[in-house]
């Protein structure tokens, strides 16, 4: 946004009609549709209303408290926010609507929570107190109905689908409890079954790269994204501002997300934006 | 963010004093951070849940998210329908709350408020792109309005939906490409709609909601 006053003027007009004319048909569309931004998500882990990995902001008054880092990261030009919730206690559920409500009036940007949604009052509970999508994870395994409950009371907009997958001897197995527990569910079947229940997005983290700063699973996403029609978020391996280029040029999933090369300051999202643009990757500025 | 903001936030209780832009409140989805957002820009507001509320605002905002066909018969349940539709103030549909200014929805093939002759559309699974349309679009101004007073052609929005209003020459205020080209915002004499979901779209987004309380 700057504050430069928006020329409306008249040529602007026929340019949008010949536009409309010269739009190519449909089958001719290009993978990557016109307007529609890559988004860069930070995520960040809260425990007991904190967030728990360090974070390395030089203007940071408290680095622990998420609502001033979700502002911080919206004003660097984050296109949402992921919170990961791993209060362990009975009052998580309180914990968690306080930090949703303390997001939503502070921060303009969207955002999704997630840890320990189990069942639809959860989830209600959080919408009303303002978060934009909720995301679930092991509950969707052990109760796959839920997807379905979630998207007909809610909308599947509001349902995030979080998958932790691990290759086991050549396969693609879904983990459960943050990688720890492996199934013998296929990662990619699981995703369209999750999508045929109503799934509005996908976030897809490889526990292989997780934590390697080797770049993202390239492969794996690719095959995921090529496969679905809902929007898919990668993460697990961002490195390097190449490794994000790389993620959206060869797989062009919608988004991708990180924490420590954000939090730490390694990958300044500003810079990160630009490089993008550079490549003729689509980003918001 | 000073904590004086924090302060400012707890403070700002629904007066019965300054109220200005009326919240129509007809239970369709939550509306935490629209009013956090109007907050924010320190726009004054107030809920309306019966007609008999809808006079003393000066002009409304009609949010909604979910299902148009659903949302319509809450609307219409609300007995606000006919204070809608007879208003002169200016009145700004977010979401769904915009596409129900349209005839037609073709989710639930709903029959909505027709305050401008135009059609809510699913987004077509062979223009092979992803549904829900989820994420920042460009949106671009098609008419010199002052709802986008101060923003740049070219701004991104957040948008997320299945639904869109098909573009028009006439009405399309500001047109987004996803696919297809559709009504990023609509205008007809003092109805306004805008797709995407302003109190979730940065400082631009703030910026629309700003212009619309000063309408």
């Amino acid at each position: 946004m700057t504050n430069h006053s928006y020329n409306y003027n008249q040529s602007a007009a026929p340019q949008a009609s010949e536009r409309e004319n010269d739009l190519p048909q449909a089958d001719h569309f290009p993978a990557i549709s016109g307007g529609l931004a890559k988004r860069i998500i930070p995520c960040l882990d809260v425990k007991d209303g904190r967030t728990v990995k360090g974070v390395n902001f030089v203007d940071l008054r408290d680095a622990g408290d998420p609502v001033e880092l979700a502002w911080q990261y919206s004003q660097q030009g984050a296109d949402e926010l992921v919170f990961l919730d791993i209060t362990a206690t009975h009052e998580r559920r309180k914990t968690m609507v306080e930090l949703v409500k303390a997001v939503a009036r502070q921060v303009n940007i969207p955002f999704t929570i997630g840890g320990g949604i189990n069942e639809i009052a959860d989830a209600d509970i959080l919408l009303n107190a303002g978060a934009d999508k909720i995301s679930i994870n092991s509950a969707a395994v052990r109760s796959p109905e839920l997807v379905n409950e979630l998207a007909n009371a809610f909308g599947k907009q509001f349902v995030v689908v979080a998958v932790d997958t691990k290759n086991i001897n050549g396969k693609n197995l879904v983990h459960l409890n943050g990688g720890r527990i492996p199934t013998d569910i296929e990662t990619k079947k699981w995703i369209k079954e999750v999508e045929e229940r109503g799934a509005g997005e996908i976030l897809l983290t490889s526990m292989d790269h997780d934590g390697t700063k080797g770049g993202f699973d390239n492969t794996l996403l690719k095959k995921i994204n090529d496969s679905i029609s809902i929007p898919l978020i990668a993460s697990g391996g961002a490195g390097s501002e190449q490794h994000f280029i790389d993620v959206f040029k060869l797989t062009n999933v919608d988004a991708a997300l990180a924490a420590s090369v954000f939090h730490y300051g390694e990958i300044l999202i500003p810079d990160l934006k630009a490089k993008l643009k550079k490549e003729n990757i689509e980003v918001r500025f | 963010m000073a904590e004086e903001s924090n302060l400012q936030y707890q403070n700002s209780v629904q007066t019965d004093e300054g109220k200005k832009t009326g919240i129509i409140s007809y239970g369709a989805g939550n509306i935490f951070s629209l009013t956090a957002a109007l907050e924010r820009q320190n726009i004054p507001f107030g809920m309306i849940y019966s007609p008999e509320e809808f006079d003393q605002y000066d002009r409304y905002i009609i949010p909604g998210v979910g299902h148009a066909g659903a949302a319509m018969q809450k609307l219409e349940e609300s007995r606000m329908i006919e204070k809608i539709k007879s208003t002169s103030k200016p009145v700004l549909g977010i979401c769904v709350g915009m596409q129900l200014l349209t005839d037609f929805s073709e989710e639930g093939n709903a029959h909505l408020l027709s305050i401008a002759p135009l059609r809510t559309r699913h987004f077509d699974e062979t223009l092979q792109i992803k549904v829900p349309h989820t994420g920042w679009n460009k949106v671009c101004s098609q008419f010199e309005n002052e709802l986008f007073n101060d923003i740049k052609d070219g701004t991104y929005f957040y948008f997320v939906h299945s639904y869109f209003i098909e573009f028009n020459p006439t009405f399309t205020l500001a047109f987004a490409d996803y696919g297809v080209k559709f009504s990023a915002a609509l205008k007809k004499n003092n109805f306004y709609g805008v797709q995407f979901h302003p109190e979730k779209s940065g400082e631009a987004g703030e910026k629309i909601l700003k212009n619309f309380s000063e309408l």
